[in-house]
């Protein structure tokens, strides 16, 4: 924050007959986007060097002999700043037919299309007719490896893929080659992209369509998708991201800005993981076969190809689609209200306690709910399983990104509400067949048998996924999965944020925080909460390092848990 | 010994030694005064030197005219870090072909001169960047160097007065815009060739992110004279603000050809028909381009009475430019000549800056249209507009260049552009139009 105090550090000028005052040293395209006004630009990004190459945020200064480049000209005190001054506009134009001389303009087939800043400028200040007849050079194009395809016509030559490399990838494997408009970018000797564990945030910030997404390609049209804002679920990171969704499916996952978390970035691993998203299931292990290469790829974190998971026309097959409960042996659907009045008597007589298995993939409503019940009908076996990759992978140029070790979202909400961890590195394990009453929640213990349950006095599964193991549990609760509801994860540093339904749930899948907070004010602990936020302010009355946050609180960003979370031997920070 | 030819009009301070092979080595040199300057400039302070060179009014020969004294004396004067001395010797614009010759026949010259600059500015390095197809003087710069070295010339202790300069060269890779003094440092510091957008100027942070100075050649090679003699002897040459002699190359359609050492000031008709002997093969002149491939060209008429110097060039609407003049007679196929001179700048553009990428190819294929005879009065006016907006937009400005032959040509040749597309545009080839494409 600028100090108000020290006016030499403050100074004013006007932008488009507008004064405003900022700090000494902004550029006057940070300074216009403080007043709204937005210039155009292209090779400019907030989180890279800044070349002044592409010449598109050209405007006028008066006393200055020139235009100038709004993205690297700091504002002077007194300054008067015209972005809309005429030969500025000109200028501009100009620039922009200069780069469609060249360009294909197929943006009939081109993945960017909706999206592309070349469409959106050349709209917004372009001319209606190119003067340019003549004939278009060709470059066609290369396969970069990794998940990144390069059209060399579509380039409009920023450089800030070759910048991100270099900068934050501080893997310099893209370059310029040739000069003029022979340019290319281009990789070196084949070496390509492959094993860089960032390299797609190219693909982002690629102002137009000239890097594709390999697995993204011809999936879907910018202006079908729709774009929820959600967390990262594959490690517990918790990047920020949006979930780009179409016919009820996750097409892709694409970074969301957040200064404290991931920047504008997010690894490979974690954006090309999204299948099991729309299958509703927690990710490898849990009752999946391992996508192939993913240990291989564990210890390094390099970048996979997509996982390879069944198709999605199996997704309904898998999913737990209503309510069931055994009778006389056999597991019946039957309607929810049914099936918790059922269970609410079941666990009225429960003698021994419960233990409760939660699980990192749900957000810290469900599991501290999931808590709340233990602790209401009494019991303390409190544990989650997860899995853990054999090292983190650091981001060079944003080094408080890394895809961690653990490899689900939500590991440290689950200590913070008093989970014991168990288990092995494959979030298998640690788990004897229960004598008491047991309450599952996601974890589908794919690796006990299903006569392990047989001593159990009462066993409840609640999850989205069938399981195999647990077919003949008592009561078998249909849950959305996080893409499907509201909720929270709490990051490896004990930073608390929101993510949003993005997906359709089966109709009768429930939160669990839903389903859970029913059973409470069954049990008499309380109102069954309302809203996920009603949920939330249940754990911060419950909980202490919850305790003072709400939905509110956390707002886009997020909060830090208020007490720190403890860390286990060993852990990474 | 006449080197090609020599005409009794020169004035040789620079070029006294061309066409004897002796003065490249250290003992000719100094035969003809050579590191009398060195001697006397180590002795001085740097101001002083600084001081010497501002009252020269010496201008640099690099192409843009920036007083050379006032540019040294931008360096810091207390020296925190390395500082470091550049002698541009990347000299590839169409028409110019001093600096080659100053190397190959005065290699001693470059490097006294540079040595001299080095201690003006408090640098410890002089790095000489030389065009990669310039083998030869490049090799006989080395030899020049090795001997500098081994008679205390160079290197540690110099001359025994305790001052310490090293002289490197490079040798580039044949890129015109590594001449761009920007792009010269990035290419130094082994990046790609591409000009830096400035601020920060060389002086506050040049190569390595040094306080450096940038000079041509012949900048480099004026200053022993002006350290030996005094800088008010260099203003006996020249108008006020351009003082002293400088080397004319001369190409095209003249009857001699090559490099004159003449006094600034010295008029054009005269260098062009005396001093080069004239149109070749009787011919009339069409026109002339004054100071190498990137100015704009002037009429047979224009010249008349122009006297060269940095103004009074600039004030004929032209740039002085290096003095590479490219004479043209009137048989002279303007098109194709404005063609091969853009199409050289597209083919060396760095390509940063999209103007400047896109446009300089773009204003070449309008062109080969037209030269192939078809073309339209509309092209021409596309060639216009396309010249306006790849003007003043760019990090440097060889894109505006590109723009500058192109301009020119269309207004101040009307019968041309009849010719070839079959009309001609209101107003062409009137002062208003001359003036309108002035300002654009
Ligand atoms: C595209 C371009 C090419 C240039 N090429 C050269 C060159 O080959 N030699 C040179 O001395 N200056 C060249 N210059 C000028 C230099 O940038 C710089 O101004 C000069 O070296 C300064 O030296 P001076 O002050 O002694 O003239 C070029 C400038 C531009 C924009
Ligand atoms: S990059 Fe943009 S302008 Fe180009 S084809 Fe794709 S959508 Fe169209
Ligand atoms: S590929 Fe995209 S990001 Fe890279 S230079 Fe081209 S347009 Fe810019
Ligand atoms: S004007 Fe042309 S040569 Fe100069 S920096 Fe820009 S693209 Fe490169
Ligand atoms: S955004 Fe300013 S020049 Fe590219």
């Amino acid at each position: 924050m600028a100090n108000r105090s020290d006016a030499s550090d403050q100074i004013t000028c006007t932008i488009d007959g507008q004064e405003v005052t900022v700090p000494r040293g902004t550029t006057i395209l940070d300074a216009a986007e403080q007043m709204g006004i937005g210039i155009v630009h292209y090779c400019y990004h907030p989180a890279l060097s800044a070349p002044a190459m592409c010449r598109m945020c050209l405007v006028h200064m008066e006393g200055a002999p020139k235009l100038v480049p709004a993205c690297v000209s700091p504002v002077a005190d007194g300054a008067v700043i015209q972005t809309d001054a005429p030969l500025a506009e000109e200028a501009r134009t100009g620039v922009l037919e200069f780069y469609l001389v060249n360009h294909p303009l197929d943006c009939p087939v081109c993945d960017a299309a909706g999206e592309c800043k070349l469409q959106d400028y050349v709209y917004q200040e372009g001319r209606k007719h190119g003067r340019s007849v003549e004939p278009k050079r060709v470059l066609g194009q290369d396969d970069f490896g990794a998940d990144v395809l390069y059209d060399g016509d579509r380039c409009i030559m920023c450089t800030r893929c070759v910048r991100y490399m270099r900068e934050i990838a501080e893997d310099d494997r893209l370059c310029v080659v040739q000069r003029g408009n022979r340019s290319v970018i281009d990789t070196f000797f084949g070496e390509g992209l492959d094993g860089s564990p960032f390299a797609s945030n190219i693909i982002d910030i690629c102002p137009v369509g000239a890097l594709l997404s390999k697995d993204f390609l011809h999936k879907a049209r910018a202006w079908d998708l729709d774009r929820t804002p959600s967390i990262c679920p594959n490690c517990s990171q918790g990047c920020n991201i949006t979930l780009d969704t179409r016919d009820n499916l996750v097409q892709r996952l694409k970074p969301r800005h957040n200064p404290e978390v991931n920047s504008y970035w997010m690894c490979d691993y974690g954006r090309y993981r999204y299948e099991w998203i729309n299958r509703g299931t927690a990710p490898y292990p849990y009752g999946m076969p391992a996508p192939a290469g993913l240990e291989a790829d564990e210890g390094d974190g390099s970048a996979l190809p997509p996982a390879a998971l069944p198709d999605r026309a199996t997704i309904s097959e898998l999913r737990l689609e209503s309510p069931m409960m055994r009778r006389d042996g056999v597991p019946v659907p039957v309607g929810w209200q049914e099936a918790i009045l059922g269970l609410l008597e079941r666990l009225r007589a429960v003698s021994g306690g419960i233990q409760v298995i939660g699980s990192p993939h749900h957000g810290n409503e469900d599991n501290g709910l999931l808590k709340r019940v233990q602790e209401v009908v009494g019991g303390d076996d409190a544990v989650y399983r997860a899995a853990r990759a054999a090292a983190e992978v650091v981001l060079p140029g944003f080094q408080k990104l890394a895809r961690r070790r653990d490899l689900a979202a939500n590991t440290r909400g689950l200590d913070a509400l008093g989970f014991r961890r168990v288990g092995d590195d494959s979030a298998a394990g640690g788990l004897a067949p229960p004598a008491s009453a047991l309450i599952v929640l996601g974890d589908p213990l794919a690796d006990l048998p299903a006569k392990a349950m047989a001593d159990a006095e009462l066993v409840v599964y609640m999850g989205a996924v069938i399981s195999p193991t647990l077919e003949k549990a008592d009561f078998l609760l249909p849950l959305t999965s996080f893409a499907e509801q509201e909720g929270t994860f709490t990051n490896f540093e004990g930073r608390v944020q929101r993510f949003w339904p993005a997906l359709n749930p089966p109709p009768m899948a429930r939160p669990a925080w839903q389903v859970l907070g029913v059973i409470l004010a069954g049990l008499q602990d309380g109102v069954a909460p309302a809203s996920a936020g009603d949920a939330f302010l249940r754990l911060a009355e419950l909980y202490d390092p919850f305790s003072g946050l709400s939905y509110p609180v956390l707002g886009t960003l997020g909060s830090m848990l208020n007490e720190p979370v403890r860390l286990r031997a060993g852990e990474e920070g | 010994m006449a080197y090609p030819y020599t005409h009794e009009r020169e004035v040789r301070v620079m070029s006294r030694g061309f066409g004897d092979p002796a003065s490249r080595t250290v003992e000719g040199w100094r035969k003809l005064g050579g590191y009398a300057a060195l001697e006397k400039a180590l002795e001085m302070a740097p101001e002083d030197v600084v001081e010497e060179v501002k009252a020269s009014g010496l201008r640099g020969r690099g192409g843009a005219g920036f007083p050379a004294g006032v540019k040294w004396s931008f360096m810091p004067r207390d020296k925190q870090g390395p500082h470091y001395m550049l002698v541009n010797a990347d000299e590839s614009e169409p028409g110019a072909f001093k600096d080659r010759e100053l190397i190959r026949w005065t290699p001693h010259q470059v490097i006294e001169g540079a040595l001299i600059a080095a201690h003006a500015i408090r640098a410890q390095d002089v790095y000489v960047y030389i065009r990669g197809e310039f083998f030869e003087p490049a090799l006989i710069l080395g030899r020049a160097i090795e001997e500098a070295y081994q008679k205390g010339l160079a290197g540690s202790n110099i001359l025994g007065t305790g001052t310490d300069i090293d002289v490197t060269i490079h040798l580039g890779a044949g890129a015109y815009i590594c001449g761009e003094e920007t792009a010269l440092m990035n290419s130094l510091e082994g990046r790609r060739g591409q000009p830096r957008v400035k601020p920060p100027f060389p002086a506050a942070s040049g190569l390595f992110a040094a306080p450096t100075t940038i000079n041509n050649v012949e900048t480099v090679c004026s200053v022993p004279h002006i350290v030996t003699n005094g800088g008010a002897w260099y203003r006996q040459w020249g108008p006020e603000k351009s003082p002293g002699t400088k080397l004319f190359n001369m190409s095209g359609h003249v009857v001699r050809r090559g490099n004159f050492e003449l006094p600034l000031g010295f008029p054009m008709d005269e260098l062009i028909f005396d001093v080069c002997g004239g149109i070749r093969n009787g011919r009339k002149l069409k026109a002339v381009i004054p100071g190498g491939s990137s100015v704009p060209i002037l009429t047979a008429d224009e010249i008349q009475g122009l006297a060269c110097d940095y103004e009074s060039v600039a004030e004929a609407g032209s740039m002085l430019g290096t003095a590479s003049m490219i004479v043209m007679d009137d048989q002279t196929n303007m098109v194709t000549q404005v063609r091969r001179m853009v199409e050289f700048y597209a083919h060396e553009s760095c390509g940063q800056c999209t103007p400047c990428r896109e446009g300089t190819g773009w204003l070449v294929s309008i062109l080969r249209r037209i030269e192939a005879g078809q073309g339209t009065l509309e092209d021409v006016d596309t060639l216009l507009g396309v010249a306006k907006n790849v003007t003043g937009t760019t990090i440097c400005v060889l894109s505006d260049s590109s723009a500058a032959p192109i301009v020119s040509w269309i207004n101040k040749f009307p019968d041309d552009i009849d010719r070839l597309v079959g009309g001609r545009r209101a107003g062409a080839g009137t002062a208003a139009a001359g003036t309108a494409a002035a300002e654009a």
